[in-house]
């Protein structure tokens, strides 16, 4: 039987359906991935719709990043569920009391609204590919093009009204989405470690540090392989904005941990164990020390002492790569954590994942790089450089 | 008819039973597939979105009965008959991690402010059963001062206001209106929402399904006027199950002569499983 499942170790006392933990690493790279969709959305709009033209180099290849992102979302969950070729029940007859039956709508609702978005803003390319091309490749573009070649000035202005639109949807449909993945642990009762009504706040705030710093690693990265120099005054604005919006993270977390532990109910005992024992690594040491103030320590000591060149590149990129870390270990201490403190109040579970399997390591690993290799494929087809795209 | 011949009787119309007990609830969940789809704005009003129409047990009208559970505590000896019993009668897996039931050992010892629980899944008393599906209680505390020692038996509480029904996105758990709370296995898609939302740890993941499974309150056997498996089996009486509709049923009884609580109120769940004898740390 240890095959098909795995007993979790406890201490104190635990119900015994416990001992094995229902939602896995999966969980947590799914709510991850939401994350970085939510964030690099953030970025692209914040070019598209409040016009801050400094994020103009990489206010293409953020949309991409979110879409790639965004396939990606239905992975983790799909492998997590016991019958995934019933997914679509969910959809077909929603259980609409139910905080997750909406998903599927949401979800899709949202991956249309990026897949007409980067259209919109690839059409030029696309017909421009099209009318370029021979063989296949034409008719790749062709297809693409729907139909439309008009690229007149007058039809960039239609499209322009059109993304503006799209963006605006985008907003509350990226932000939504991620909040709402908040609220499916914030709602239920069962578990004080989540019951919580900043959790749809904290969720949302640490997806859109998570996609700026993405976005940031991403470019830059991309820069060095494409061996163009990077644009130092976009590289700051998204170095701002994550600085920014981390502060009002940490703000909102703390918050949220001092009310728990102020309020005292019920197995703030065995929370408090839990809280100076099994999450002094993965919480104050990873997520808090390393993840979080060190990486703005160093990006107020950059801004500070107003470093420029590689310096600033290398700085931002990583303390980029650490608030990667840090999101992620976030996501791990809310979902495996929740789990790791009982339901009795009297115990705690230590789960440790296995690596290899259907919810291994491995597999969590793997659905974290497919959106990179989709990635890699996707900027072939829509470069979203501004020296093509200009 | 000898005793082998009436075993077999009784096999056969079990295995018919319940063969038309799953068509009843595959047609059920159909139903309510059909229904939510064109009227999802009255599906949200109602936290029952099971069949909307009874599933057809012959001669069982779902509608006529009202299922409670009771548990006396200071009845209970821990002898775990009722674990092994509901293990076999509901085919649940035999190892110590996953349970439809189970019993929770309190015991206070002298100088100490808060009670010491185990259960079926403690290493030791693991240790203590000597065979796949035999469980005991280690007698580990035979050297200490013990001040007070009771027995909690466990179950799905079948709450009123079920918060895994509320949470299963598909509707695959539902309420039935006599007042069980039911799993559609061939509707569930295992994500485990569920398991989640129930603040008793009463449900837990049947791996070898790929969907979500807990006690019915042997819903084959009461909807034929049998008693669940655990109660049937109980040397003592410490469960006590009817329905409420009948004021002369056990259950019945068992409210009305005693000072009942149930687990954790404050969740609003409302459940239906009532208890007497435990203490401040049973939870």
């Amino acid at each position: 039987m240890d095959a098909i499942f795995h007993a979790s170790p406890f201490t104190g006392y635990v119900y015994p359906n416990e001992t094995v933990i229902p939602w896995t690493v999966l969980i947590v790279v799914y709510p991850y991935l939401t994350g970085l969709v939510a964030g690099a959305f953030t970025i692209s709009s914040l070019y598209q719709v409040f016009g801050f033209q400094q994020l103009r180099p990489v206010a293409h290849f953020a949309l991409l990043i979110s879409l790639c992102c965004m396939l990606t979302v239905p992975l983790p969950l799909l492998l997590h569920l016991g019958h995934p070729e019933r997914a679509f029940n969910a959809m077909i007859t929603p259980h609409i009391t139910s905080a997750f039956a909406i998903f599927g709508y949401a979800a899709a609702f949202y991956i249309i609204l990026l897949v007409l978005e980067t259209w919109f803003v690839f059409r030029p390319h696309i017909v421009h590919q099209a009318q370029q091309q021979t063989g296949v490749f034409a008719w790749f573009y062709r297809i693409l093009s729907l139909g439309s070649n008009d690229v007149s000035e007058k039809a960039m202005r239609y499209d322009r009204k059109w993304l503006f639109a799209l963006a605006i949807i985008g907003i509350p449909g990226a932000h939504g989405l991620h909040g709402y993945v908040g609220f499916v642990f914030g709602s239920l009762k069962s578990r004080e470690w989540w019951s919580s009504d900043l959790m749809p706040v904290i969720f949302l705030f640490s997806a859109i540090i998570s996609g700026t710093a993405l976005v940031i690693v991403l470019y830059v990265l991309s820069c060095k392989l494409r061996k163009v120099s990077v644009d130092l005054a976009c590289l700051k604005v998204m170095a701002y904005s994550l600085w920014g919006f981390m502060m009002f993270t940490l703000l909102i977390e703390g918050v949220e941990f001092a009310s728990l532990v102020y309020r005292g109910r019920e197995g703030i005992e065995v929370i408090m164990e839990f809280v100076k024992g099994p999450l002094v690594v993965p919480f104050f040491i990873l997520q808090f020390g390393v993840g979080s103030v060190l990486p703005l320590a160093v990006i107020t000591f950059l801004i500070w002492r107003g470093t420029g060149g590689t310096a600033l590149i290398l700085g931002i990129t990583g303390s980029a790569i650490l608030v990667l870390l840090a999101v992620l270990m976030m996501r791990y201490n809310v979902v495996i954590g929740g789990q790791e403190i009982s339901k009795t109040a009297k115990g705690l579970l230590a789960y440790h994942p296995p690596f290899f399997g259907r919810e291994g390591l491995l597999a969590a690993g793997i659905v974290l790089v497919v959106p990179m290799i989709l990635l890699s494929v996707i900027v072939r087809i829509f470069p979203p450089w501004e020296e093509v795209t200009a | 008819m000898d005793e082998n011949e009436q075993l077999k009787e009784h096999e056969k119309d079990r295995r018919d039973f319940l063969s038309c007990l799953g068509s009843a609830i595959a047609c059920g969940a159909a139903t309510v597939a059909a229904s939510s789809v064109s009227s999802q704005a009255t599906a949200a009003t109602q936290e029952t979105t099971a069949a909307s129409q009874p599933p057809a047990i012959p001669g069982y009208d779902w509608s006529k009965h009202h299922w409670a559970f009771g548990v006396d505590a200071e009845k209970c000896i821990g002898c775990l008959r009722c674990v092994e019993a509901c293990k076999r009668e509901n085919n649940v897996s035999l190892d110590p991690h996953h349970f439809r039931t189970w019993v929770e050992r309190n015991v206070l010892l002298e100088g100490e402010d808060n009670a010491r629980i185990d259960s079926q899944h403690d290493p030791v008393n693991i240790a203590a059963s000597t065979a796949e599906g035999e469980y005991r209680f280690a007698n580990r505390y035979k050297d200490a001062n013990v001040e007070k020692a009771f027995f909690v038996p466990k179950l799905c509480n079948h709450c009123t206001h079920p918060a895994c029904v509320q949470v299963c996105p598909t509707g695959a758990t539902y309420k039935t209106e006599d007042g069980v709370v039911l799993i559609d296995h061939t509707y569930c898609i295992g994500c485990q929402y569920c398991v989640q939302a129930c603040p008793y740890g009463a449900r837990f993941f049947n791996e070898e399904k790929g969907v979500t499974d807990k006690c019915t309150w042997c819903y084959h056997r009461i909807t034929k006027g049998l008693q669940p498996a655990c109660v049937e089996v109980c040397p003592v009486g410490a469960r006590v199950f009817g329905d409420r509709n009948d004021k002369q049923s056990p259950i019945s009884q068992f409210i009305q002569n005693n000072r009942v609580r149930v687990l954790r109120p404050e969740t609003g769940n409302a459940p239906n499983v009532f208890y007497v004898g435990i203490d401040k740390d049973v939870t």
